[in-house]
């Protein structure tokens, strides 16, 4: 299980981004990252993942383990050897590889000439596609078929944790839920996955628990179901109802009024 | 490319090129028919010199694909593999030590222990290029390019001072199996080390085309293209620097040691002019393309044909251009390459960093 707790990031010394942060994401299980634009998710990745350093940035307070163990004060490398592994946001391939070259630079802390095979024997099974296209270069494969490059590397390492930063980001809705049947089978196959998403309609449909961040902080959270069911959620980030007034309020505006409501009645 | 391109379709600076070119396939055919010999002893040379230069900068493209950064200090990374090599074929002991170099007792045919010993001293390189890149470049990781690149020229000049400090001689001979001797393809002379450097280029690119398809060598391309996207897979950029450095100062070896023969010396010998062989190498990196290895291979030919050929048949105008200008020549050449091709004849176009 991988625990943040009460995490705390600073940039540059100065910019406080996440502020008493805690998420849990159990054993086998899909868990939902929600969160507008700049709420702090890819910085919370980062966090996890030891690349807050290329930015400038810190861990202030609070700690994040998995399986009991503190990583975050291990080296990215360290991190994906223990077995967690991400897809970056905007894909970032390797645009210069070809896609085999790209796929073993994700079995990079993988010696085990067997075990490196068998990844990328299931990797293929997942996506066709990139068999047909093993030798080219990836930077002319389309967005999705680079975004399931993206996943494929990331699978690679044998993880038991992926870690998706908005793998639905600039895909047509097909696209998309073929990625979503993707992640599913991934999870399915016994790797516990941490989703990152604005699209809430599409994350929440596959997980089981959701968290939903707002100004590097924790605003809500629980069974994904529950969440599917908020009127506030659906309001917010699942776009069923729409404001009166057209504009979007902000979702802790919301809670407050609600919360203060509920204590005068 | 240019040759299905309508010439008027062309920038003036590239039909400027396709002229050079054209007048100087003329001149070939010209030569070849009035005086074959000297032509071919011209180009034999011209191969030479341009192996040495495709060598180190072969040294310069690994280094500058992981780190970003030219390392200045790549000349006299090549003195210290060479005198190395000096010291142990010539004076016949480990270097820093008083031990007999044991490989001079094998038997065997004379070259067998100076093969051996050059790969002594490639092992030396490697560690020092390793010692090197640990102390002054690890710790500079993410910090402004040009700031490392200063350092590296700050290396060069430490180096630099270690090594005229060890050397105890201003000129310290190089020996080499074939002495200078050569062979004769009719009436042209051809140097044995012309052959000894070319065959070591061509060893060289193939070792590194080899490396490039290999885990470590596609780990190295990942940094060079994403440095965060490969740290997320976990590849450690530590390493990567390291080895872009052992193999650097390894091929810097290589060339300093060729840089101490004909074509580069006629001497045979280290002098404190031998440092400035990278520096001589440094436009066909450039002229090539920063980051790329077969850019190593062509820019260094170009600029060695260019050289030796200028240095050959445009000597009776020394008077009018100066007795030094062969040396000027690679620059030269590298000027006009880049008004074509900024980048480099296969540079990438937007270098990144992070
Ligand atoms: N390197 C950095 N230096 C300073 N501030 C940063 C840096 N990276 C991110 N931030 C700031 O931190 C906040 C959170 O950014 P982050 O990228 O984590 O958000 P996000 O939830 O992933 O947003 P998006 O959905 O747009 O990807 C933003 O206000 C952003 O401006
Ligand atoms: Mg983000």
């Amino acid at each position: 299980m991988l625990e943040l707790s009460n995490l705390e990031v600073v940039y540059n010394d100065v910019i406080l981004v996440l502020r008493g942060l805690s998420i849990e994401v159990p054993d086998e299980k899909i868990v939902a990252l929600l969160g507008a634009n700049g709420a702090g998710k890819t910085t919370t990745l980062r966090a996890i993942s030891g690349l807050l350093d290329v930015h400038e940035g810190a861990i202030t307070k609070g700690t994040v383990t998995y399986n009991g163990e503190r990583v975050d004060t291990q080296k990215p490398s360290e991190i994906v050897q223990t077995g967690i592994t991400q897809v970056m946001e905007g894909r970032r391939v390797f645009a210069e590889l070809t896609i085999d070259e790209n796929l073993r630079t994700g079995a990079f802390t993988n010696k085990d000439k067997k075990s490196v095979q068998d990844a990328y024997d299931k990797t293929m099974e997942l996506f066709p596609v990139l068999k047909e296209r093993r030798s080219h270069t990836a930077g002319y494969l389309s967005g999705g078929e680079q975004q399931m490059l993206a996943i494929g590397r990331a699978m690679m390492a044998n993880p038991d944790l992926l870690i998706l930063d908005e793998p639905s980001l600039g895909l047509a809705p097909l696209l998309v839920e073929q990625i979503r049947d993707i992640i599913v089978d991934i999870n399915k196959s016994g790797v516990s996955v941490l989703l990152i998403e604005q699209n809430a309609a599409m994350a929440l449909s596959i997980s089981d628990y959701g968290y939903i961040m707002e100004n590097g902080k924790i605003v809500l959270d629980g069974e994904a179901e529950k969440l599917r069911n908020d009127e506030d959620v659906q309001e917010f980030y699942l776009g069923l109802h729409t404001d009166e007034s057209g504009e979007r309020k902000s979702f802790r505006d919301v809670k407050h009024y609600k919360r203060r409501k509920r204590w005068l009645s | 490319m240019l040759a299905n391109t309508p010439l008027g379709k062309l920038s003036p600076a590239s039909l400027f090129v396709v002229g050079l070119a054209a007048a100087f396939v003329i001149f070939v055919i010209v030569q070849a028919i009035t005086s074959p010999a000297t032509l071919l002893q011209t180009v034999a040379a011209s191969l030479g010199l341009g192996a040495v230069y495709s060598i180190i900068a072969l040294g310069f493209v690994l280094i500058f694909k992981a780190t970003q950064t030219i390392n200045f200090a790549q000349g006299s990374l090549a003195v210290a593999g060479a005198l190395f090599l000096s010291f142990a074929v010539s004076d016949g002991h480990i270097p820093f030590t008083t031990i007999a170099n044991p490989l001079l007792n094998i038997g065997g045919p004379s070259w067998i222990p100076w093969v051996l010993s050059v790969f002594m001293a490639l092992f030396f390189a490697a560690i020092l290029g390793a010692i090197v890149e640990r102390i002054a470049i690890r710790p500079m990781v993410g910090q402004p390019l040009f700031s490392v690149a200063v350092i590296t020229l700050g290396l060069e000049f430490i180096l630099r001072t270690l090594n005229n400090d060890t050397s105890e001689t201003e000129f310290r001979s190089l020996e080499v199996p074939w002495g200078s001797e050569g062979f004769k393809i009719g009436d042209a002379l051809i140097n044995w080390s012309f052959v000894v450097s070319i065959a070591l280029a061509i060893v060289s690119f193939i070792a590194v085309f080899l490396f490039y398809r290999s885990r470590l060598g596609i780990a190295m391309r990942a940094v060079a293209f994403d440095q965060e996207a490969a740290m997320a897979q976990g590849i450690d950029v530590g390493k990567v620097f390291a080895i872009a450095w052992i193999a650097g100062s390894m091929l810097a070896t290589l060339g300093g040691i060729m840089g101490t023969q004909p074509p580069v010396k006629q001497t045979g010998a280290i002098d404190p002019q031998t440092a400035t062989i990278a520096f001589r190498a440094l436009p066909a990196v450039v002229l090539g393309g920063l980051d790329s290895a077969s850019g190593a291979l062509l820019g260094g030919l170009i600029v060695g044909f260019a050289e030796i050929f200028a240095g050959q048949y445009l000597s009776s105008y020394a008077s009018t251009i100066g007795a030094g200008y062969p040396l000027i020549i690679p620059y030269v050449v590298m000027l006009i390459g880049l008004v074509v091709r900024p980048h480099g004849i296969f540079g990438t176009p937007e270098i990144r960093r992070v």
